[in-house]
């Protein structure tokens, strides 16, 4: 029988860490986070749909609040105090994101919306300048809409050609077939780091470095990555790296695009405006250097803050911890919920992170989300926004757990029990 | 706290389980197609018009129990009415799953589509509960368009 402790990905199996694992005090944790204190529906509220967005704890709540209620100024340009203390809490927000990835510089790390606009930034810059006509983007069949979608736009729009990698069905990408799909005319590899919908963990290193072996810059889109695994941007060697500060603890609104400086450099601009430029005259605007070339108008400053200090929060938890919780916890979930007569899991890869989806005989997800909210139980239904995923594995939806570093065992029990509800209902 | 067994009535879940002219309708002269974005949910309706008249009314698709259902009950109250009633008995369906009928309610005239009445207290469910009969509301329209295509 597989244990919780080996069905972890390699980096986590040290003694060493196993032993951390047993010092993360999720009771304490928990109590960082107010909003879990309270009652849905007469229940105690079990969120167990952290793939959609994670909750904040009170030091990031505090931090939002305390910008505008003490700091609150525009930045880079005011000569006053508050504009100046403004700029420095911004600014050191971004160099906690370039620790937290291990940029090598504070400049390579680009505020945006989230990820979404991340990936948007790149199709619409870097892909501008170097995607033609018969020239091809390959992406993998386990990929988000936001990771599909702009690449169409682009496609459309350069008579280029969008390829897709496909995957196997316990949701693994294929690995020779994504070799064979890297060719003379691939100008991009965009790839997700954890697959939102199956929860599995891409082979991000090796596709990095067939990718490059050809010349390939790659993106990696890290939104469900970020909050589970240490990310080491420079370990991967990833051209870029794309998350949403929502996810990982911060607030909406703020996201990350990380990039290599000499492709963030070459680039055009994405937006025209404030900020981004160095100087304006009708006749010619020289724009700003990195970072802010990319960052037109009045960022999300209370966002970058509030990311900045969620950032700090999973670190004090350290993040090799918070992966052995969150390991163990999944596993204990996969094998309880696959014992339930009816389920049928979907994304059983070996390598896997935060996400149980799954299908209970024929009873349709839609109906599984709203009896399991009768008893306080959060979890997402539907495609994921992730469709072509479903019609790989010819379903229109699946029911999705998905957990956080505060999730417990007993809320684990609770969805078991609330399955068994389901079965009930439908019996 | 609503009820769970108010939306998931008996005859709910006995549709769900086996609908009611679940099947393409070989003398369709209209038909239309329902898609749910937000789920995925997706339905045919076909209809057999005679004048004015649904002598024939079949669906086709799939979703969650609430839509199934609802397309199953819906085909079942509508064979034989008018383009008129189907209008009105849509009115008071909506009227049904929205909260909104009158105090002493329709549901004689809303028949077996009274075990509805649970999804007003689901806001969420609305749309499910509502597909079908916003498919059948595109049947009757797109009189032209379908005609075209059979």
């Amino acid at each position: 029988m597989t244990t919780a402790a080996n069905r972890l990905p390699r980096e986590f199996r040290s003694p060493q860490l196993r032993a951390a694992g047993v010092e993360f005090d999720v009771d304490k944790v928990r109590s960082d986070f107010p909003i879990l204190r309270q009652r849905i529906r007469g229940r105690t509220l079990v969120y167990l749909d952290n793939a959609a967005t994670s909750q904040k704890p009170q030091v990031v709540i505090d931090a939002v609040g305390r910008y505008y209620e003490r700091d609150n100024a525009n930045i880079h340009r005011g000569v006053h105090f508050l504009s100046e203390h403004a700029t420095e809490e911004f600014e050191g927000a971004r160099r906690k994101v370039q620790s937290f990835l291990n940029a090598a510089d504070a400049s390579e790390i680009i505020f945006v919306r989230g990820a979404t606009e991340a990936i948007n930034l790149v199709a619409q810059t870097y892909c501008r300048t170097n995607v033609h006509a018969g020239d091809e983007v390959l992406i993998t069949a386990m990929e988000h809409h936001s990771n599909i979608v702009p690449w169409q736009i682009l496609c459309e729009e350069k008579g280029a050609r969008l390829r897709v990698a496909p995957i196997s069905d316990s949701g693994e990408l294929l690995l020779e077939d994504f070799d064979h799909l890297l060719g003379p005319r691939t100008k991009i590899v965009a790839v997700t780091h954890v697959s939102n919908a199956l929860g599995t963990i891409n082979p991000v290193e090796r596709i990095i470095e067939r990718a490059h072996q050809r010349n390939i810059a790659v993106l990696v889109d890290g939104a469900q990555a970020v909050p589970h695994l240490r990310v080491d941007v420079q370990a991967l060697d990833c051209d870029f790296y794309v998350f949403s500060g929502h996810k990982v603890y911060g607030p909406t609104g703020i996201g990350v695009l990380y990039g290599k400086s000499a492709l963030l450099d070459a680039m055009p601009p994405y937006q025209g405006g404030g900020d981004m430029i160095s100087s304006v005259t009708f006749e010619q605007t020289i724009y700003n250097k990195l970072p802010y070339k990319f960052e037109a108008g009045t960022p999300h400053v209370a966002g970058a803050i509030g990311l900045g200090t969620g950032i700090e929060y999973v670190n004090g938890l350290g993040m090799d911890n918070i992966a052995v919780h969150e390991h163990e916890l999944l596993a204990y979930a996969t094998e309880i919920v696959s014992g339930i007569p009816g389920i049928r899991l979907i994304g059983t890869a070996k390598e896997k992170a935060g996400v149980l989806s799954f299908l209970l005989d024929s009873i349709h997800p839609h109906d599984i989300g709203t009896i399991l909210d009768q008893e306080g139980i959060a979890i997402r239904t539907g495609h994921h926004c992730a469709q072509p995923v479903m019609q790989r594995f010819g379903i229109a939806a699946t029911a999705r757990a998905s957990f956080a570093l505060y999730n417990t065992r007993e809320e684990v029990d609770i969805l078991v029990k609330g399955i068994q509800k389901v079965r009930e209902v439908f019996a | 706290m609503p009820d769970l067994r108010e939306l998931y009535q008996e005859v709910i879940l006995e549709h769900n389980k086996a609908p009611r002219n679940y099947r393409e309708l070989a003398t369709a002269n209209h038909q239309a197609k329902g898609y749910n974005p937000l789920c995925g949910d997706h339905f045919t309706v076909y209809l057999d018009l005679e004048g004015d008249s649904i002598r024939d009314i079949s669906f086709q698709g799939s979703g969650c129990a609430i839509s199934k259902a609802s397309a199953s009950l819906m085909t079942q109250s509508l064979k034989g009415k008018t383009r008129a009633e189907a209008g009105k008995l849509f009115d008071q369906f909506h009227k049904l799953v929205t909260g909104r009928s009158p105090a002493n309610g329709n549901k004689a005239e809303l028949g077996k589509l009274a075990v509805f009445s649970g999804v007003s207290e689901f806001p969420v469910r609305v749309k499910c509960a509502t597909l079908a009969w916003h498919t059948l509301h595109a049947a009757l329209d797109g009189k032209r368009e379908t005609v075209s295509t059979e």
